[in-house]
């Protein structure tokens, strides 16, 4: 007899839903998460979209503590001394299901966590699991501080930068070309401040991307979210191009918080965190075997997250793969048999679901940025230009757009833009 | 590095979390002597700042502060990051936002 059904590791958002899954169906579940509280040590961008956790908790508008309704989409072209944003609203982003918020993970994982709790799940905070215990190859349990705790089935739901999968499913330390920085810096506002500056509607805001000038031409990006009384400012930046940057990350945040388009979005705020937390990238290619004998993983210990540039998705794929552990957990416990084979179910339902697919699709797209370093330094360059012949008026005579255009096209290589561009296309 | 303008004193904002340093145990260490070069990525990718070249070219690093985040495991793990660990119970970074 094991000490429990399930031990799930780690209460993000993957970790969290898989102990209520379970809970809710009548299993013992053991959580171990090493914050002190689930949420201490996670961090995000961050907008969730709905049309997964909705699934789960179709309540949750009522009762999860979100920040603001995402209402402006905004992507920004930034050269160093100009910036070119496309601000795009669209009631299409506004139908139940399709919509997102911004959150908070202190507060959000904490929610989460109590639904599990509430379910039935046994919580254990601020050990974290140093590692499995095997028999034979199989995983029969954990080690967290003095204790063995032995489960037919445990589930890994330990993040991006997970010390167990090594040992659970063989993955090797990931590279630094498939894996991101993120840093980020949470700055307080008044609530009509932040929705007079993104032009807002109360309790709703803005998610805003940053291409060039906010990583110096690395590649990566800047973001900013607006919640309720603050704005989550930060950027991401593949770690091996990264290191190889003239300026550090944090003097990146730096300067892109005095950059004319951002300083006054933050102007009088005060900062009141200042994190990071990695960002797999790299695609359904780099990741791990999802199940082996006594083992699941979901979301980032599997490396389920999407960095697209104009986009970072990782909490609707952990809560989908979240649950489907869960369930899958379940079947497999019903049926007795937690083995590999026994716990296919849990592979088969991601294939079927947008998680996979979607990993699928994107898996060249990592790549296209990382090759693509143009899109991060000459194309920012080449809108400012553009823009500059359009709405610089200095009395001179007016020369015909397509004679001012032409020559800045050049500079960039026409050839240049259309591969860039059907290279991109085809790696979305 | 030498011609960046660094404005920016990190460790300010660090003050702003909240830490519960493990003063028994470093969880991250380095190899003795650690290789310049690779020290210089970690100097640019730790977005806490704790890799830290002094204007002697002097090396150091030191774990209070850090944010859990993994980025010198990936960035050199293989090279002169010798050991990563979690710290111990309940230390560490505890984030009030997240
Ligand atoms: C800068 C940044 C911006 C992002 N922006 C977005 C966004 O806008 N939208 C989006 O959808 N996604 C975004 N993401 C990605 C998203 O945050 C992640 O995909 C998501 O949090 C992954 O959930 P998870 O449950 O797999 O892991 P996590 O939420 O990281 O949870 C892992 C949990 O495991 C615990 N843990 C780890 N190791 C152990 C151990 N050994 N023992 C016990 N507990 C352990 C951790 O403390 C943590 O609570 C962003 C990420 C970053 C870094
Ligand atoms: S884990 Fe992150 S914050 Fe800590 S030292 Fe390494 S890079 Fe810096």
């Amino acid at each position: 007899m094991s000490d429990f059904d399930a031990i799930v590791v780690g209460s993000g958002c993957a970790g969290a839903i898989a102990a209520y899954e379970l809970a809710s169906a009548g299993k013992s579940v053991l959580v171990v998460e090493r914050g002190n509280f689930a949420g201490a040590k996670n961090m995000t961008g961050g907008r969730l979209y709905t049309h997964a956790i909705s699934q789960v908790f179709p309540d949750f508008e009522e009762e999860a503590p979100l920040e603001r309704r995402i209402t402006h989409e905004r992507i920004s072209m930034m050269a160093p001394d100009a910036n070119f944003t496309v601000d795009f609203t669209s009631d299409d982003m506004l139908v139940s299901g399709q919509d997102s918020y911004s959150v908070l993970r202190g507060s959000f994982d904490s929610w989460l966590a109590d639904k599990a709790e509430a379910a039935g799940a046994e919580f254990i905070f601020g050990i974290p699991v140093e590692e499995l215990v095997k028999e034979g190859g199989r995983v029969v349990g954990i080690k967290a501080g003095e204790d063995e705790i032995s489960a037919d089935v445990v589930i890994l739901c330990d993040g991006a930068n997970s010390l167990l999968t090594e040992s659970a499913v063989g993955f090797k330390r990931p590279k630094g070309d498939t894996m991101a920085v993120g840093i980020k810096q949470v700055i307080e506002l008044p609530a009509s401040v932040i929705e007079d500056r993104v032009l807002a509607n109360e309790g709703e805001g803005a998610a805003w991307l940053f291409v060039g000038d906010a990583t110096k031409g690395h590649v990566g990006g800047g973001f900013a979210y607006t919640n309720k009384e603050s704005v989550s400012l930060g950027i991401v930046a593949t770690i091996s191009d990264l290191a190889t940057s003239d300026t550090p990350i944090y003097q990146m945040l730096e300067d892109m918080k005095a950059h004319p388009a951002i300083a006054p979005l933050i102007r009088g705020g005060r900062v009141v965190e200042h994190s990071g937390h990695m960002v797999p990238e790299g695609g359904r290619d780099m990741m791990p075997p999802l199940v082996a004998d006594g083992v699941i993983l979901a979301g980032e210990s599997a490396m389920m997250c999407v960095n697209l540039g104009y986009m970072v998705r990782g909490m609707d794929y952990a809560i989908a793969a979240g649950m489907h552990a869960g369930r899958s957990a379940v079947a497999a416990l019903d049926a007795g048999d937690t083995t590999a084979a026994g716990l296919t179910g849990y592979v088969q339902a991601l294939e079927g679901s947008f998680v996979l697919k979607d990993l699928e699709q994107f898996k060249r797209f990592p790549h296209f940025m990382e090759s693509t370093t143009r899109l991060f330094n000459e194309y920012p360059v080449l809108v400012r230009d553009a823009m500059n012949t359009l709405f610089v008026v200095d009395g001179s005579p007016v020369a015909p757009l397509k004679k001012s255009l032409v020559p800045l096209v050049r500079k960039v290589g026409v050839m240049n833009l259309v591969k860039d561009l059907w290279k991109g296309m085809k790696a979305l | 590095m030498s011609d960046i303008k660094i404005t920016v004193n990190v460790d300010e904002y660090l003050a702003l979390n909240k830490f519960e340093v493990d003063e028994g145990r470093a969880h991250i260490e380095l190899v003795e002597d650690p290789d310049m070069a690779e020290f210089l990525k970690l100097v640019r990718v730790c977005p806490a700042a704790l890799y830290k070249v002094d204007e002697d070219g002097k090396a150091s690093f030191d774990y209070a502060g850090c944010l859990e985040c993994g980025t010198c495991r990936i960035a050199c793990g293989g090279t002169i990051v010798k050991e990563w660990g979690w710290p111990g119970p309940t230390m560490g970074v505890e984030y009030r936002y997240g």
